[in-house]
């Protein structure tokens, strides 16, 4: 058919006699033109003549042309689609309900795809557990994009492809089974029925298999523990909405401590709402704990407690309450408060709970029956939380049986331990023992740079999975993106290594329609990506002599100076060390980017000579520590941090990494080679050096200075009891000589605009609901394409945050004696001197978290002085910034009573001098297409997400309706990242929306009204729930 | 001769028994001579600093205002530092040609001219650094009220940097004019001793073709008076406009009503210093001894003494309404200057500024030449820190001590600044070499009436 084609090259052909279509036809070669007949006429030529007016008009438009054709911008080339996908539309983002289960991280989220590119995770509220994204998980959709990724399967160091090495590895299993020769599978902590059924069936098939779980940050313990006092290997659950105290012994249960994901319940018992008889209730958390943690900044009391101390409170807490009597003694101080502490408890009884996070199998003991004793509500002993499953004593013995020769064959999965292992060069020499090593690894890391064989997994917005994080509630993953690079998941590698012909897909989906889902459909638990199914487990208590715990625990001893190994929210257990986002995401106490530290405690610092200290500039630096646990040394930085437990210092883990990593994440040490016997807990030499450490602090000011209208807190007794005036009163001014509040329109200077009319976005902080996690950071950084500048710049106090969350410390024991000894400071000398001493923190501090972004005022200070009006105020109540009309005069950031604008001193893209995602195609594949990337030389700062207000006020116009209700809510990154609830956006002057309805509370007050800027951001009145009754 | 009559117990203001010929051969003498040694050198180095800050202001230009020392909490601190002190400098100036003009200070005669080259120098530098401390210089066009292809597009009439604008371009043409008109007879008078054809060519031009008729003179007077009249509101307004760059703040520190006398005091006090300092060597190197006397220094140095302690009653009236205002962070932010972090700058801007001037009230330090040039700049390096306190202090501790930080210039701040300075100093020699640095044609309305010949005689004849 095809070679009758005819090919038409213009209608003309159609008339056959004519003359240009015999020409193209029977000449192949054009004639020339005939040039040489008036070139060759020299006369003819002279004679013509071009005069002055013609030369003019040729002259003015061949500089014309010249001109415009140099004007020409690059050319970036779109394709678009030629056939368009099924439900993708250009513009129009799709979310994926999806779960992450790292190993470490485990939480049930949304992806919200552009154009078929997963650019950011929110959370997934259908889910009933696990259902925040902390920071971490907001940021692994950059780790997606990690341009050190590995691109295919390797042998050896070499490139290789799947066939190969499926071949090799099948061929090896299959002799090592004849030989009956132990095979291990080291994997992390799958919460995966389907990966379990397909281990369970692969040791079917080769029965030399065994299977180990290891966590890197290990809760064995905890583990050993309640499968001694019911029977089974798993984690309680905990409510925490339930209780009315809460006592933590070193448990950072805001923080990572077992899995994490416990503020959500925390958070609801300490938001204090008045009921009909305008009292509020509020739980009262009590922290016993030796470094400062997140949990520690958010309590009521905190007690500073070593170690060891915290054993033997434990202990004694148990004694009160059961009424064993546990005679070792603490410093009389601490004792009075421990009885305090385990009265309260016995007051609350059921509604009291304690948890603790000491590495002790006796101390876990304590606390469950503890729980028991009082019948604890918040403690779900039914509901088993499946996120931590390591062994660590298979896991020692494993190295054991490497070196021995007795495992000949590993396989790994999901665990990186030549990083994470106290013991790595055991592990190595072991390894290289074994006949053959897989290990399943999205990086070229430590572990797979030993092992023979590295197959490079997908990443999990690549990848099929399924969870069940707590017993009957199940989560999907599903892939938002084909695979970028040649992997392949661990788990269909296992179903080929044994011969199956399914897929995972369908083992899921198999698996899930005989087993889980009980004939409810697949594509709705899909869609949902959660199902919970009606089985309840029951868990019998086993009986067992709690005394002898209570013995062996108050018995212990400290041994000198005690380290405590704890896990920051940036990194985590360091997989994703290489992500630049949590790298420059700073500590939440300590506000420091880019690095670990050894936490030491004033005094201890002094005694040991160890020393923080602030350069010309203003960045901090210290000197270093070298400190030894079991003969192992490593020379680490010190940050001397206030309501450090005396005697105790401490060090997080996630950092020191070197294998796949960009030289500029290469920072900090590896404190897992401390990490001995899985111990958190380890005594320690420490002696100072000379050496100058570089930090990169963004906070270079600790303390509040007294003043109290910055953050307006008071306790639950006189909030309870006194006048809104008492405690939340505004500043007022001599309004010809009467006293009138600066929130009054009679000491505006300016003329109020009508606001009344269309959408007016206020954004509501509660900082009673806010931890300090720092979920909102990430999500801001994501959603807003804001740049990373990397260390120094950092350091240089150049930070782009758009949204921060300041931490402050008490001078004195708290906030309310520091504005006191502010307030009672008479005379010049007197002021000199009690300044002096406010600008340090006191040892054991209140803390406080306030997170800070643009206050969109709207009589804003920044718009006043902008000489091209590049800021202006937006109809809906949004400070703008016209990024294309800025000169970038700062006179913005100066007058900005919050400081909260950014410049961009720098090109930060593609720009070889900030490496980090932003100057490569992979990383910048993150950006959101919604958000412009800012050029140098530009003022930068919180928009409230406009991009994503205006989009839903769009959709709901085009749908003919108005706005519903909580919609607005998830439009700014930061307010749909809190799942606590203390960030609440949304509009107004619709009266029914919960903002507008926070703004009404008496707790509500401005950030510095007295200033008159008028923000459109609100703060609540912190609750101290701290009255001694 | 009673035009001619001046008090005898007032001090001559032409010394050496001046003729009207002398004058003009003692002031053409170093634009038709050549230049010695020491001027090259000094033109040298001059030049040398010249370049390196051309260099590191395409250094900034081409990769980003990261390369100063600013911060997240620090958005200026050099730049505007050093553009508030440049056009400071050129204060005195305007009002020694326009306002001692309008009080018919004869002094003047001696000193405008140069003083009016000092202003147009250091406003050149001053107007740079509102354009190089720009994210984006390219774009500076921006702030002119330019019709646009926008739509409404405009310039935001509220923010005091579109001010300085208008302020400082209006302050550089009237100088420039005021300047040149002065220059006229004097351009005439060279023109006229010319003998190299270039050269006569040249001061033709640029004198206008003066012909030095009576009617040149009387249009001469009148544009005189007239640009003086409007040259004088030019003195209080362009550094009240400058200070309002601070003033119309929110920040604790630079929301402060005493701002605009207090900047124009700082003004006409540096300005002075920075014509002591240059006349002082330039009476020397150019032999004007006869001309800018120690009378001519001496009351330079009463003015510095007076506007000193207007500047030290203004320093003092801010510490009393922080304490009075019981506004705490105001009262912080004054505190945190005398004893903060940058306490050394406060109390060098205060002895520089308060302390030293004080001096001047002993007559013999007021007239000693040594003294007068030590305390000449003395008094500019106050005033130089002056503008870096009230700048740097007040920002790096503002309202939330979470942003609390600190500033370090780099050296691309300062190489900037040294810049200005060499690029200043180029000018100011190659004038001292091609003007009549002295206003001859003034100076001869006085001979007979100052001139201490004349004095003589009138003493002798009566």
């Amino acid at each position: 058919m095809g070679n009758h084609k005819k090919y038409w090259k213009s209608e003309i052909e159609l008339s056959s006699d004519d003359k240009m279509i015999d020409d193209i036809k029977n000449k192949e070669f054009v004639d020339k033109l005939p040039s040489d007949l008036f070139l060759s006429d020299q006369k003819h030529l002279q004679n013509t003549n071009t005069n002055r007016r013609d030369f003019l008009k040729y002259l003015g438009f061949s500089t014309a042309a010249a001109t415009l054709a140099s004007c020409e911008g690059p050319v970036n080339r779109s394709i678009p689609y030629v056939v368009q996908p099924e439900r993708i539309i250009p513009g129009i983002a799709n979310y994926y309900a999806t779960s992450i289960a790292d190993g470490y991280d485990f939480a049930n989220v949304l992806v919200k795809t552009r154009e078929g590119r997963p650019i950011k995770i929110e959370n997934n509220s259908k889910a009933e557990v696990k259902s925040s994204a902390n920071a971490r998980v907001q940021a692994s959709v950059l780790s997606m994009y990690d341009s050190l990724r590995l691109k295919g399967p390797m042998h050896e160091g070499k490139e290789t492809n799947w066939n190969e090495l499926n071949k090799n590895i099948i061929d090896e299993l299959e002799s090592m089974k004849v030989n009956n020769s132990p095979v291990v599978l080291l994997t992390q902590t799958f919460a995966s029925p389907s990966t379990s059924k397909i281990i369970k069936d692969f040791k079917r098939k080769y029965p030399n298999v065994k299977h180990i779980i290891y966590d890197a940050i290990s809760e064995s313990t905890a583990l050993d523990a309640f499968e001694i006092a019911y029977g089974q290997r798993a984690l309680p659950s905990y409510d925490f909405s339930y209780a009315d105290v809460i006592v933590s012994v070193g448990a950072d249960f805001l923080g990572d401590w077992q899995g994490g994901g416990h503020d959500l319940g925390y958070v609801k018992g300490r938001i204090p709402m008045k009921d009909k008889k305008n009292k509020a209730k509020m739980s009262k958390h009590f922290q016993l704990e030796s470094n400062m943690t997140i949990s520690g900044a958010n309590a009521d009391k905190r007690i500073m407690l070593t170690p060891t101390q915290q054993k033997i409170a434990l202990a004694k807490i148990y004694g009160y309450i059961s009424g064993y009597s546990v005679s070792t003694k603490l410093p009389e101080n601490i004792d009075l408060s421990i009885k305090k502490v385990a009265e309260s408890l016995i007051k609350a009884g059921e509604k009291g709970i304690i948890i603790t996070g000491i590495d002790d199998v006796d101390a876990h003991l304590l606390t469950y029956a503890i729980n028991d004793l009082l019948g604890s509500l918040s403690y779900k002993k039914d509901e088993l939380s499946l996120i931590r499953k390591g062994n660590d004593k298979e896991v020692l013995k494993l190295i054991k049986d490497l070196n021995n020769g007795e495992v000949k064959g590993i396989i790994m999965c999901g665990v990186n331990p030549v990083y994470t292992l106290a013991n790595s060069d055991d592990f190595i020499s072991g390894i290289k023992k074994a006949n053959f090593s897989v290990c399943f690894s999205m990086k070229n890391d430590e572990t797979a740079g030993t092992s023979k064989w590295v197959a490079a997994t997908p990443h999990y917005f690549e990848s099929w999975g399924d969870n069940e994080m707590v017993s009957s509630n199940y989560s999907l993953t599903q892939p938002t993106i084909r695979p970028l690079f040649d992997t392949m998941q661990f788990q269909d590698c296992l179903l080929k290594w044994m011969d199956s012909d399914m897929n995972f897909y369908d083992f899921i989906k198999d698996n899930w329609e005989t087993n889980i889902l009980n004939n409810t459909g697949w594509n709705q638990a899909l869609h949902d990506g959660v199902f919970k199914s009606k089985d309840k487990k029951q868990i019998k208590k086993l009986s067992y002599n709690y005394n002898v715990s209570a013995n062996k625990l108050s018995s212990s001893e400290s041994l000198g100076l005690e380290l405590v190994l704890y896990s920051k929210t940036g990194l985590g257990d360091g997989q994703q060390a290489n992500n630049p986002w949590l790298q420059e995401f700073p500590d939440p106490i300590t506000r420091v980017s880019w690095d670990n530290y050894l936490t030491v405690s004033k005094s201890d610092a002094k005694e040991l000579g160890l020393k923080n200290y602030n350069v010309s500039n203003g960045a901090l630096d210290s000197n270093y520590a070298n400190i030894t646990a079991k003969g192992i040394s490593l020379k680490v930085p010190v940050i001397i941090q206030p309501g450090q437990a005396k005697g105790s210092v401490g060090l997080a883990f996630g950092y020191g990494k070197t294998n796949a990593m960009k030289k500029e994440m290469q920072v900090g040490v590896n404190a897992y080679r401390l990490y001995h016997n899985f111990n958190s807990f380890q005594s320690v030499e420490i002696e100072s050096s000379d050496d100058n450490h570089e930090f990169a602090c963004v906070q270079l000011h600790n303390t509040l200075m007294g003043r109290g209208d910055i953050i307006k807190e008071t306790n639950l007794e006189i909030f309870n009891t006194k006048d809104v005036e008492k405690w939340n009163s505004v500043t007022k001014v001599s309004l010809n000589h009467i006293e009138t509040p600066v929130n009054s329109p009679d000491v505006d200077i300016w003329d109020e605009f009508d606001r009344s009319i269309g959408h007016h976005f206020n954004l509501s902080i509660d900082l009673n609901a806010c931890t300090g996690c720092g979920a909102c950071v990430i999500a801001c950084h994501a959603e807003n394409n804001v740049p990373v500048v990397g260390k120094t710049e950092v350091r240089r106090s150049r930070d782009m945050h758009w949204l921060r969350i300041d931490r402050y410390y008490s001078s004195k024991d708290s906030f309310e004696e520091d504005n006191n000894k502010k307030d009672a400071i008479s005379g010049l000398s007197d002021s000199l001197s009690v300044f002096g001493e406010m600008e340090e923190p006191s040892t054991n501090p209140q803390v406080v978290f306030q997170p800070v972004m643009c206050q969109h005022c709207n009589h804003a200070p920044c718009e006043t002085v902008c000489p091209v009006a590049a800021t202006s105020h937006g109809r809906q109540g949004q400070n703008h910034m016209a990024y294309n009309r800025c000169v970038g005069t700062r006179y913005c950031a100066n007058n900005c009573p919050y400081k909260v604008r950014r410049f961009n001193w720098f090109l930060y893209n593609n720009n070889d001098e900030f490496d980090f995602n932003m100057n490569d195609d992979l990383g910048k594949m993150v950006l959101n297409p919604d958000v412009v990337v800012r050029s140098r030389g530009v003022m930068e700062k919180c928009s409230f997400c406009i991009q994503s207000t205006q989009a839903v006020i769009l959709k709901a116009k085009r749908e003919g309706r108005t706005v519903n209700k909580g919609e607005f809510n998830d439009t700014c990154a930061c307010s749909a990242a809190c799942s606590t609830g203390a960030m609440k956006f949304g509009d107004i002057n619709d009266k029914e929306s919960e903002v507008s309805v926070l703004k009404e509370s008496d707790r509500v007050y401005h950030l510095l009204e007295s200033v008159g800027t008028k923000p459109n951001v609100f703060y609540h009145v912190k609750v101290r729930n701290t009255d001694e009754t | 001769m009673a035009s001619h009559y001046e008090a005898p117990i007032r001090k001559p203001l032409v010394t050496g028994n001046k003729s009207y010929h002398d004058v003009s051969v003692d002031i053409s003498n170093a634009v038709e001579g050549k230049a010695n040694k020491q001027w090259w050198i000094v033109f040298s180095i001059s030049m040398t600093l010249f370049l390196w800050g051309v260099g590191c202001i395409i250094y900034t230009i081409s990769t980003g205002i990261g390369v100063w020392g600013l911060n997240k909490t620090v958005g200026w601190a050099w730049d505007i530092t050093n553009f508030v002190w440049w056009i400071g400098i050129g204060h005195a100036g305007t009002l020694i040609s326009a306002v001692l003009l309008l009080f018919r200070q004869k002094w003047r005669f001696a000193i405008n001219r140069s003083a009016e080259a000092m202003t147009i120098f250091s406003v050149i530098q001053a107007g740079l650094f509102p354009i190089i401390h720009m994210g984006r210089p390219w774009l500076g066009f921006y702030m002119l009220p330019i019709p646009n292809i926008y739509g409404s597009l405009w310039v935001n009439f509220n923010s005091p940097l579109l001010w300085d604008v208008f302020a400082i371009s209006t302050y550089l043409s009237v100088s420039l004019v005021f300047w040149w008109t002065g220059l006229l007879p004097d351009f005439a008078m060279i023109r006229d001793r010319a003998v190299k054809p270039f050269q006569k060519k040249i001061y033709s031009l640029v004198s206008f073709g003066w012909s030095g008729r009576a009617k040149d003179w009387q249009r001469f007077e009148e544009v005189s008076l007239v640009l003086a009249g409007l040259a004088t509101p030019l003195v209080l307004s362009v550094h009240t406009i400058v200070s309002f760059d601070f003033a119309t703040s929110v920040i604790p520190g630079w929301h402060t009503t005493i701002f605009p006398p207090y900047f124009v005091a700082g003004a006409i006090f540096s300005g002075f210093a920075m014509v002591n300092t240059l006349l002082i060597v330039m009476r020397k190197v150019s032999n004007l001894e006869n001309y800018i006397t120690i009378q001519h220094i001496e009351l330079m140095n009463i003015v510095i003494m007076i506007t000193g302690s207007i500047v030290g009653t203004a320093y003092i009236t801010e510490l009393f309404i922080a304490w009075y205002s019981g506004v705490e962070y105001e009262q912080y932010a004054f505190l945190n200057r005398a004893t903060g972090p940058y306490w050394w700058a406060y109390w060098s801007m205060m002895t520089c500024n308060v302390f030293s001037p004080q001096l001047m009230w002993f007559k013999k330090l007021r007239t000693s030449i040594v003294f007068s040039f030590i305390i000449s700049i003395v008094v500019n390096i106050g005033m130089w820190f002056e503008r870096f306190v009230i700048i740097v202090t007040s920002l790096h501790r503002d309202y939330l001590p979470s942003s609390w930080t600190m500033f370090t210039p780099t050296f691309v701040d300062i190489g900037i600044f040294l810049g200005t300075i060499g690029f200043f100093f180029a000018l100011f020699l190659l004038y001292s070499r091609t003007f009549p640095v002295i206003s001859q044609a003034e100076v001869k309305t006085i001979l007979k009436t100052s001139g201490d010949n004349y004095k003589k005689l009138r003493d002798k004849n009566g």
